[in-house]
């Protein structure tokens, strides 16, 4: 097997530059993503969808064209459609298995960049496993890879990315019927303080007013301050119905766009035992790491969202970061050099990561969300209820891993990544513990679901009979 | 079929696939749960649990809910591409897997 | 907290156990460890076992019979009382060979069990086409396969959390997250937790697994206990393709097929490997090529609590009478006898089993 200097899972804006950036310090690196094209979530499909998409979705999404070229014009191997399912540590490196159409095959590399970005945050409402539901992202997805926008949707939930995404579809001549917001102006007046340390990320801040101003002019009827968010219908959505000041009102739509922010995807990095600590402003674990990225196992450095939210602006300083350590941990780069080119990007780094606290304060996660109620189903691949989980919770359960015995939440396909901080939740709070100490399950191989027949072209020689 | 979807661009190439044995055209390329969600399909399986309805909801290759059968195989629709000859089934879900 | 008896390991094994004393009026308290502690009984394979065990010791052979005897009885009651359906099949079960020498060598060896046991050994070899009439799904690469009558299985985690919630529901105690650090027996036993928690019983059960490596030495025991490890497959539900288990496949009740197990050296890791799984996974193939098509959706390892001849370990300590230790590497197999036998032997009642052969002594 070969073995390469570096490589990269994920080829979002911090994959891309690390990637770039590596190779350019000549060492030899390849770069895996599931997706068709490089891009990430932000700028899914920028290489190939023309520029009447471009109008609709915005000057910054063609930035990402930028990043991507430069992959491509750098001596790293970029593998598309490659589903990376599972990381081993080796004596010296780690090996990486991965499949694409044409079949499974696996990497050596001397050092891994995990960046596998973000997924949406669980939104275990009732109602929001019917068809016509889906997530913000998913609608936003739709519509920069696919030009497809849904004709009469209501978004709900909560954060910036619901103003854009109205934004978006109204470019595109299909305006949401309503945003149905979960803060209310108290979390906004609870925020305010924090706008002074936000102004370090001015440009992104200002930004956001920007959308603000411009979601006015397309006149969308917005709630703020709505709870009890529930989908109506039977069989598919029909609706969304809530309550603002002690009213219950519904809307009647076919799809419902859900947000309550973005959360670090950890499959990756808690399959590979790195440490985690809760971050209570983001409600969500975060693998530890430096300065640089590297985490609490030598060699494999998490940088982008999945390192903790901060944002595309934040991921390209961050790959920058990772892939001077990199190199200079390589010999490629002197320590005299990567301090001295530390500078700028850490400093854009920490501009970026100023503006959190701000948002979440400003956007918090609604409270039905952080505690369903019992009748609310919070595992969506096994159909199990937050009741439920209580229950077990009163049998002595104090993990996610011993309720996921108990009941199976979180053993579908999907390996908790939509119920598993929804648990470990419930589980802090049935307990009264911390959830460091609650703590989240254990993911293991494979990271997406592989054929056995692919599975089972990998069975060292000497074993086959 | 009314779909809840618009596509911005249609004037694509289309090609043949089936479903649950019925040919449809689909833009060749696309991602096909799009396609199939702009094609008006808007139930993509029922549930190997209780047989409940889904449909796509992450588009992200996260959450497993657009699962179809492709030529006999399970897969994400949303990290599929459309390619002429797809022989796409929907699963039907728990009652048709007591059988 | 106070109790009669003290149960250190709330595994199937201490479950079983404490269910079976609660049952006989007994106050229990489990004591069990942290959400990541090893667990055999959250990832082993399910079956009620009885090909097999217990080549050149019938005694093992005749007490798996005996408690795959009592496991319809066990399931229906703790079924009803917990509401739970555990998922119990007693239908017999396959072992599967891909070669003519393997099955006949293994046919031999059973045939001499069989001969000790007096007889009660009930067992079939299915060739080709009787084994395809009984399952279809069996590709041609399989020369036979032995079809044995006491064979089962039944879900072991419904089991798990059926066993906790009637102990629950009768009134005994579950204390989890807790790990018990030391035992000393002033009067009564003193258990004390990492947490400094200390509970306070009559007399106390070790069924800690691998806990009672380091535990057991501190109550007298030698407990000479190690892991093994076992890799497990489980791919997406599936509608029904078996009509029976196997030792190395079978479908859960909730559709998936569920694919083991190796058998590694590999002390206290419990990490998976492409090198096993692929191979487990190869071999799977060569007995259902239809499996080929199936997602897999997770895989594990867990560690088996092995014994150095793999058979139960029962004993009562010399240094701290009142103390016993319970341990096994067929969990699921025992539970029956364990929840309906057992309490008795702990107690030192008249109907207690006889399971002298179980002692440590057989080790020194
Ligand atoms: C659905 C969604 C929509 C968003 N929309 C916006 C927006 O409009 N504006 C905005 O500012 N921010 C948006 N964000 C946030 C934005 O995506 C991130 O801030 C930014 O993309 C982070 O970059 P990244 O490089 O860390 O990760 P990403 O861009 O998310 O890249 C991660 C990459 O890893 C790949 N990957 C993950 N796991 C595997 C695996 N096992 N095998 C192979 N590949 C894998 C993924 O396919 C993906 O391409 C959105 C986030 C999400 C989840
Ligand atoms: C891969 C595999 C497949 C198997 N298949 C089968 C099968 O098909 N049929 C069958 O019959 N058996 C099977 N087994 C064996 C069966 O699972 C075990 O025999 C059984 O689970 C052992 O249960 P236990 O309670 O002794 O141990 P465990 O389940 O390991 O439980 C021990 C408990 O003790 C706790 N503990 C440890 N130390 C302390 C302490 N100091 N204080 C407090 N608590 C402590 C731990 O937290 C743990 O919960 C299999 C095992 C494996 C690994
Ligand atoms: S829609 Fe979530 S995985 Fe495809």
């Amino acid at each position: 097997m070969q073995m390469v200097d570096l490589a990269v899972i994920g080829a979002g804006p911090a994959g891309m530059t690390a990637a770039t950036m590596a190779a350019g310090a000549g060492l030899s690196v390849v770069v895996l993503d599931e997706q068709p094209a490089p891009g990430g979530q932000i700028y899914r499909a920028v290489a190939s969808g023309g520029t009447a998409r471009a109008d609709i979705l915005g000057k910054d999404y063609v930035e990402g064209a930028v990043l991507v070229q430069g992959l491509l014009a750098s001596t790293a191997r970029h593998e598309r459609g490659a589903v990376v399912w599972d990381i081993a540590p080796l004596d010296e490196g780690f090996e990486i298995t991965f499949s694409q159409e044409s079949g499974p095959s696996r990497v050596a590399a001397r050092r891994l960049v995990l960046a596998t970005g973000a997924l949406e945050r669980p939104i275990p409402v009732p109602g929001w496993t019917l068809p016509g539901v889906m997530t913000a992202g998913a609608g936003q997805i739709l519509l920069k890879a696919s030009g497809v926008v849904a004709g009469s949707a209501v978004l709900a939930g909560s954060g910036p990315l619901l103003y854009l995404l109205a934004i978006q579809m109204s470019r595109a001549g299909a305006p949401p019927l309503a945003i149905v917001e979960t803060q209310s102006w108290r979390d906004q007046l609870r925020a305010t303080p924090r706008v002074l340390g936000a102004l370090r990320g001015w440009r992104t801040l200002f930004k956001g007013f920007g959308l603000l101003a411009e979601l006015r002019g397309h006149a969308i009827r917005r709630i703020t301050g709505a709870r009890n968010l529930a989908i109506i219908g039977t069989g598919r959505a029909e609706g969304l119905q809530f309550t603002t000041k002690g009213r219950t009102q519904q809307i009647s739509c076919d799809t419902v766009l859900l947000h309550q922010g973005v959360v670090p995807n950890t499959q990756a990095s808690r399959a590979l035992g790195l440490e985690h600590d809760w971050h209570h402003g983001q409600r969500a674990f975060v693998p530890r790491t430096d300065i640089w990225g590297e985490s609490t196992h030598r060699g494999i450095f998490v940088i982008g969202d999945g390192a903790g939210i901060a944002g595309a602006k934040a991921a390209v300083p961050a790959g920058e970061l990772a892939a001077l350590q990199i190199a200079h941990q390589a010999g490629a780069l002197d320590k005299a050099t990567r301090d001295k080119k530390a500078g700028a990007p850490r400093k854009r780094l920490e501009a970026e990561r100023s503006l959190r606290p701000f948002l979440e304060a400003a956007y918090p996660v609604a409270a039905q969300v952080l505690a369903p109620a019992d009748t609310t189903m919070v595992c969506r691949c096994e159909e199990v209820t937050a009741g439920e989980v209580r229950k077990w919770a009163a049998l002595g359960c104090k993990g996610p891993n011993q309720t996921k015995a108990f009941g199976r939440v979180g053993m579908g396909p999907c390996q908790g990544r939509y119920c598993g901080l929804t648990v470990t939740e419930i589980l802090a709070r049935s307990h009264d513990m911390p959830h460091s100490a609650v703590g989240s399950y254990r993911i293991r191989m494979p990271l997406k679901p592989v054929t056995l027949g692919e599975l089972a072209l990998l069975e060292p020689t000497d074993a086959a009979e | 079929m009314n779909s809840a979807f618009r596509d911005l661009t249609p004037a694509q190439q289309l090609v043949p696939v089936t479903l649950d044995g019925d040919e449809l055209m689909l833009p060749d390329g696309a991602n096909l749960a799009a396609a199939l969600l702009a094609y008006g399909v808007g139930v993509f399986r029922g549930t190997p649990v209780s047989g409940a309805p889904r449909a796509p909801y992450c588009m992200m290759g996260a959450c497993f809910d657009c699962l179809i059968e492709l030529h006999g195989v399970t897969r994400q629709a949303c990290m599929t591409q459309v390619q002429a000859g797809l022989v796409i089934t929907k699963p039907k879900g728990r009652d048709h897997a007591d059988g | 907290m106070q109790a009669d008896y003290a149960i250190i390991g709330g595994g199937v094994v201490g479950l079983a156990a404490g269910w079976g004393l609660i049952r006989r009026g007994q106050k229990v308290i489990v004591i069990d460890g942290e959400d990541g502690s090893f667990r055999a009984s959250r990832g082993n394979f399910g079956l009620v076992w009885v090909q097999s065990k217990g080549l050149g010791a019938p005694h093992y052979a005749r007490w798996s019979q005996r408690s795959a005897r009592l496991w319809h009885d066990f399931a229906a009651e703790l079924g009803a009382a917990s509401n739970t359906d555990l998922c119990l099949e007693q239908r017999g079960g396959y072992d599967f060979h891909l070669d003519e020498a393997s099955l006949a060598a293994k046919v031999r060896q059973y045939e001499m069990l069989r001969e000790e046991l007096g007889g009660n050994y009930p067992f079939e070899v299915l060739r080709s086409n009787a084994l395809r009439r009984e399952e279809p799904e069996i590709g041609p690469k399989v020369a036979g396969a032995i079809l044995h009558h006491q064979d089962g299985h039944v879900n072991p985690l419904r089991l798990l959390r059926a066993l906790a919630a009637d102990i629950v529901a009768r009134g005994g105690h579950i204390l989890s997250g807790e790990h018990v650090e030391d035992v000393s027996q002033p009067d009564g036993f003193r258990l004390t937790c990492r947490s400094g928690r200390v509970v306070e019983a009559g007399k106390i059960v070790l069924s800690a697994g691998l806990g009672a490596m380091t535990l057991g030495p501190k109550l007298g025991f030698k407990a000479p206990v190690r892991p093994q490890r076992g890799q497990v497959l489980i791919t997406e539900k599936l509608p029904k393709m078996m009509n029976r288990p196997s030792g190395i496949i079978r479908q859960v009740d909730e559709g998936g097929i569920q694919i083991g197990d190796s058998k590694e050296e590999v002390g206290l890791d419990d990490r998976t490997t492409i090198d096993t799984t692929a191979t487990i996974a190869a071999r799977a193939v060569a007995v259902m090529p239809g499996l080929a098509r199936a997602q897999l959706v997770r895989s594990w390892g867990a560690l088996r609590v092995m014994s150095p001849d793999g058979l139960p370990i029962y004993q009562k300590s010399r240094t701290m009478p009142g103390a016993a230790l319970v341990t096994c590497h067929s969990g699921i197999t025992l539970a029956a006898a364990h929840a309906r036998l057992l309490p008795a032997w702990l107690e030192g009642a008249d109907d207690a089993p006889d399971l002298e052969k179980f002692s440590e002594q057989r080790f020194s």
